[in-house]
């Protein structure tokens, strides 16, 4: 079919001009969809190693004449939607002074890493945190790093009378040492928040 | 340079043309370039003779008596550019001129007060030369909210993300000198990647209706073009100085323009801007500073016929995040609520430190544009956009110096548009469009990607036509078909995976099982349709009346869909929905305008139907070994936005000058019938300007601010404090109070070498140092709004 209306006819005059004079660009122009559309990456990404992962804190309770007590706190799925499980073995002895050790694992890894021995190590860069209520009366620091201030891998804790009582304990990262004893005070970077219910009879 | 032309010519061929034998006539046609109509009464001057002659209602003209040879014709028509013609005489000639009669599509004639629209029946509106000036140290955000039913989404005073009529993010597109941004828009802390300096001629398109830009526009579009370049050989430049009290910095900008007779051009540009922290009323915002540089060029070649234009911009920014917003976990986000002041203040710093974000945006494109006689233009892009993002939390150890988040987004665009222009009653766009995005989450920063890796193909096409119905009455419609694939590959923790109810949906997409995790590869599909009709009618007397009808749908954007994790900056952990679709919005919209000088007005209701309307919002806490975290999460629920943008202004004499504005809208879930999150609260703004020419072109304008508290918001959550062992209502969706704030500018232009060559301004912004803070702030759990600022910027043309 012959098309022969004026403006077609201009209209392809025109393309023809702009064809001599515009061709090397549009080759350019080609060349890159060509490329941009072909270039077709299937490789898989790696997955990310997070790093200092705790899913595990182990706390043993002891004291002579008194049954020893593991409170632990278990999230292996991290920042996952699993809520960490909360273990508590037994209740307490009222009115009687625990000595407290807290282990830490990263149980991601088979076998499981023990975090524990890098807190001690970097103890001046690492502080526990005790919040006691209802039944239990106080803690206290049993341990110090490098510097003579406190850290928390050991600790004392004592009980009051008979009751319901709670234990927060929380890890810190980078707090401020020394520190007036508050969590608001230190700073630093939670590595672990976890409270415990315990029961003393 | 072109009367000396004229005057060789005249003396070369002159003396030569005397001596001949001239009975010869030249018949001559002038005719209008776009569709061949004749132009009449358009001036046809023969150089270097007394000869003049005028084109009749054919566009018809004639010269008798004429030498045979050559002859030099200049064409002026009132309405066009002159044109200068040189032809040979040889016995009766015949000889046809066409004109450019559309002088506003060369980009030559700047309309003063009255801009030149994209669109015909949407409601759009733009920011004068003034206000871009008086913003210049501010970002795009703040700009523009100066623009009725205009509002921001901040996190901080650095972070501004425009809301337009309720709506913001993917919703809003963002057309950087006619390149979409591609900048991860997705994100409530992701601003847009622009500096307002580069390109100064800015509008808002309220809604979807300009199809052109893309289907996806719910909210509307922010078109960022540069101002026009004069075709005349000068060298021409502006530098612009601002100085704030309030972050004890500034920010300098500096453009400059080399542009020739011939129609090139080269255009240079750059900002540097410099803030340490700001202040709100009572006490310092410890790290809200801000580092920003930014750098663009242009050079081009633009002549009636055709033409084509490079561009590069590179913009670079270091935003400092409050100090006090990075909490820990859940504990802290009720402390901070209930404390009213932050955490952390440090003394005044001009260094950035965690948490803080780094952005850089890389803009190049290459377009051409050719014209058809008596058939239209057709205009072709090509551009890329790289984008990269890192976020850097408050870490320790050796990970103190890592980011958080390091994505790295990568586009490229082809598109074709043609315009058909030929008719004077109707006018015909169509284009096409192929999007290639890719999307790189780097996994050194050893905290698992929020956002995945992704390769988004997309594939449109539209067509849109205008047509003068009658002399005052213009409709237009258009229609547009978006393809949208995405192609990811997200490794999910098998919990998440499991708890999400995956496992029976969307099985067969796991590319690798991992024990804990798994490798998945989604790849969606999405068709888009959108369409719009609208008319704008000329009721005489300075009154208009814009109708408009838009659908539009919008794919999900890879937030809505893959957002999965802790955001250590927000310390929430947000999920997008894989089952997330594309949502719908219907949005009718009128307005009744009066564009007099004494007096005007505009009001502009709107009503926008949005079905499965994406959105996020707090919807519990996940408890974790570090503490509990609020969840945050992408649902999708049938919404509607019922609102009203009206502004008035009057000149009560030569020097008063009242402007008033109020924006209104109601967002409803109306699924629940509860209300929407983030939608801003009503506010009127008023001022009064005194501007007398006499005095230095001085303007001396007061505004005041209103901002009612938003009482429509949904419920707050209850959470478990573990610290206090008990269940706690989080207010975290409560709104803070009304508040009112002042600002007085003044503004003056000094004539040193040539004619208002540079101006000086004053600007204090919450004159009397309120204690505010604005619902639509993610800070306001922690910290005030701005207290005072005082700004001076000095402008120099040169």
């Amino acid at each position: 079919m012959h098309i022969n209306n004026p403006k077609f006819n201009n209209m392809k005059k025109s393309f023809r001009q702009m064809k001599t004079t515009n061709l090397k660009f549009f080759t350019v122009l080609l060349g890159t969809a060509f490329l941009m559309f072909s270039c077709d990456n299937n490789d898989d990404p790696a997955p990310v190693d997070e790093e200092e992962v705790i899913t595990t804190m182990n706390v043993t309770l002891t004291a002579t004449g008194a049954t020893t007590v593991s409170l632990a706190s278990q999230d292996l799925d991290g920042d996952g939607p699993d809520a960490p499980v909360v273990t508590v073995s037994g209740s307490l002895a009222p009115n009687t002074t625990y000595a407290g050790s807290i282990e830490l694992l990263n149980e991601t890894e088979t076998p499981a890493e023990d975090i524990t021995a890098e807190v001690a190590e970097e103890d001046s860069e690492h502080q526990f945190f005790f919040d006691v209520s209802g039944a239990l009366t106080e803690t206290a620091y049993s341990d110090e790093d490098g510097d003579g201030n406190p850290l928390g891998l050991s600790f004392a804790l004592t009980t009051g009378d008979a009751g319901s009582g709670t234990i927060q304990i929380t890890l810190r990262h980078e707090p401020k040492k020394p520190n007036d004893g508050t969590l608001a005070d230190a700073g630093g970077e939670t590595d672990i928040a976890q409270s415990f219910s315990v029961t003393v009879e | 340079m072109r009367f000396l032309y004229v005057i060789v010519l005249t003396i070369l061929f002159g003396n030569y043309l005397a001596g001949q034998d001239c009975t010869s006539i030249l018949l001559g046609e002038v005719v209008d370039f776009h569709d061949n109509t004749p132009l009449e009464n358009a001036t046809v001057l023969v150089s270097g003779k007394k000869l003049t002659a005028t084109t009749d209602s054919a566009g018809k003209f004639s010269f008798k008596s004429l030498c045979d040879g050559i002859l030099e014709l200049e064409i002026s028509h009132p309405e066009c550019k002159s044109q200068f013609v040189t032809l040979t005489i040889e016995g009766d000639t015949y000889h046809k001129i066409s004109l450019e009669h559309h002088l506003e599509e060369l980009d030559e004639v700047k309309v003063v007060g009255d801009k030149s629209k994209n669109t015909t029946s949407n409601q759009e509106e733009g920011l004068s030369l003034k206000d871009v000036e008086q913003n210049s140290g501010k970002s795009l955000g703040d700009a523009l909210r100066r623009i009725t039913g205009v509002s921001s989404l901040n996190t901080g005073a650095n972070i501004v993300k425009p809301v337009i009529q309720g709506l913001n993010g993917s919703r809003v597109l963002v057309l950087n000198n006619n390149v979409r941004m591609q900048d991860m828009e997705w994100g409530q802390e992701h601003a847009p990647n622009i500096d307002i300096n580069s390109n100064q001629n800015i509008s808002v398109i309220k809604g979807a209706g300009a199809l052109e830009y893309g289907g996806d526009a719910i909210g509307g579009v922010i078109v960022l073009d540069p101002l026009p370049i004069a075709r005349v050989d000068s060298l021409f430049g502006k530098t612009q100085l601002n100085l704030s009290s309030n972050g004890r910095g500034g920010s300098i900008t500096t453009t400059l323009i080399k542009s020739y007779d011939s129609g090139l051009y080269v255009k240079v540009q750059g900002t540097l801007k410099r803030l340490g922290d700001l202040e709100a009323p009572n006490y310092l915002l410890t790290n809200t500073g801000i580092k920003e540089n930014s750098f663009s060029l242009n050079f081009g070649k633009r002549d009636f016929l055709q033409g084509w234009e490079a561009y590069y911009s590179f913009f670079d920014s270091n935003i400092g995040i409050l100090r006090a917003s990075h909490i820990g976990n859940i504990d802290d986000l009720i402390t901070a609520i209930n404390s009213q002041q932050p955490g952390i203040i440090n003394p005044f710093s001009r260094d950035i430190i965690r948490p803080n974000q780094e952005v850089t945006h890389h803009l190049a494109k290459f377009n051409y544009y050719r014209r058809f006689k008596g058939f239209g233009k057709l205009d072709l892009q090509y551009d890329f956009q790289n984008n990269s993002r890192f976020e850097y939390d408050v870490r320790v150890g050796d990970d103190a110096n890592k980011p958080s988040l390091d994505l790295s987004l990568s586009t490229h665009t082809l598109s074709a548009i043609l315009k058909l222009d030929s008719n004077e009653k109707f006018e015909g766009k169509f284009g096409a469009l192929a999007r290639y995005q890719d999307n790189f989450a780097n996994p050194d920063t050893g905290v698992r990607r929020l956002i995945p890796d992704y390769d988004k193909y997309d594939f449109g096409f539209f067509g849109i036509g205008e047509y003068q119905l009658r002399s005052d009455i213009k409709i237009d419609a258009g229609v547009r078909y978006d393809f949208t694939r995405i192609d990811a590959k997200k490794f999910y923790r098998t919990s998440r995976w499991e708890e999400r109810n995956y496992d029976n949906d969307f099985g067969n997409l796991i590319v690798e099982d991992l024990g804990t995790q798994l490798l998945v590869n989604p790849v969606f599909d999405y068709h888009n349709v959108a369409a719009m009709a609208g008319l704008q009618y000329d009721l005489k007397n300075d009154h208009y009346l814009r109708f408009n009808y838009a659908f539009a749908q919008r794919a999900p954007n890879p937030s809505e869909l893959f957002s999965d994790g802790l955001h250590h900056s927000a310390a929430r952990i947000e999920l997008g929905d894989l089952r997330i679709k594309s949502e719908v919005s219907s949005k009718v919209s009128a307005s009744l305008e009066r564009n007099a000088s004494n007096w005007g007005f505009t009001i502009a209701p709107y009503i926008n139907s949005i079905k499965d309307f994406i959105l996020l919002e707090p919807s519990g806490v996940e408890f974790t070994i570090r503490g509990a975290f609020p969840v945050w999460s992408y649902r999708q629920a049938d919404a509607q936005l019922l609102g009203v943008d009206v502004s008035t202004y009057s000149n009560w004499s030569r020097h008063f000058r009242s402007d008033h504005q109020l924006s209104w809208v109601r967002g409803t879930d109306t699924s629940s019938d509860t209300a929407l999150i983030n939608i801003p609260a009503t506010n009127i703004n008023n001022s009064i300007t005194y501007s007398n020419e006499k005095w230095n072109n001085v303007t001396i304008s007061l505004e005041s601010q209103y901002v009612f508290e938003q009482q429509r918001f949904p419920s707050n959550i209850s959470v478990f404090s573990p610290q206090q062992q008990e269940e706690v209502i989080l207010a975290i969706n409560t709104p803070p109070e009304a508040y009112h704030v002042l600002a007085i500018d003044i503004d003056t232009r000094f004539s040193l070498r040539k004619n208002d060559d540079l101006g000086v301004g004053l600007r204090v912004t919450n004159l009397l140092n309120s204690a505010y803070r604005d619902y639509l702030n993610r800070q306001r759990y922690f910290v005030d709004d701005l207290g005072r600022n005082i700004s001076i910027r000095l402008i120099y043309a040169y």
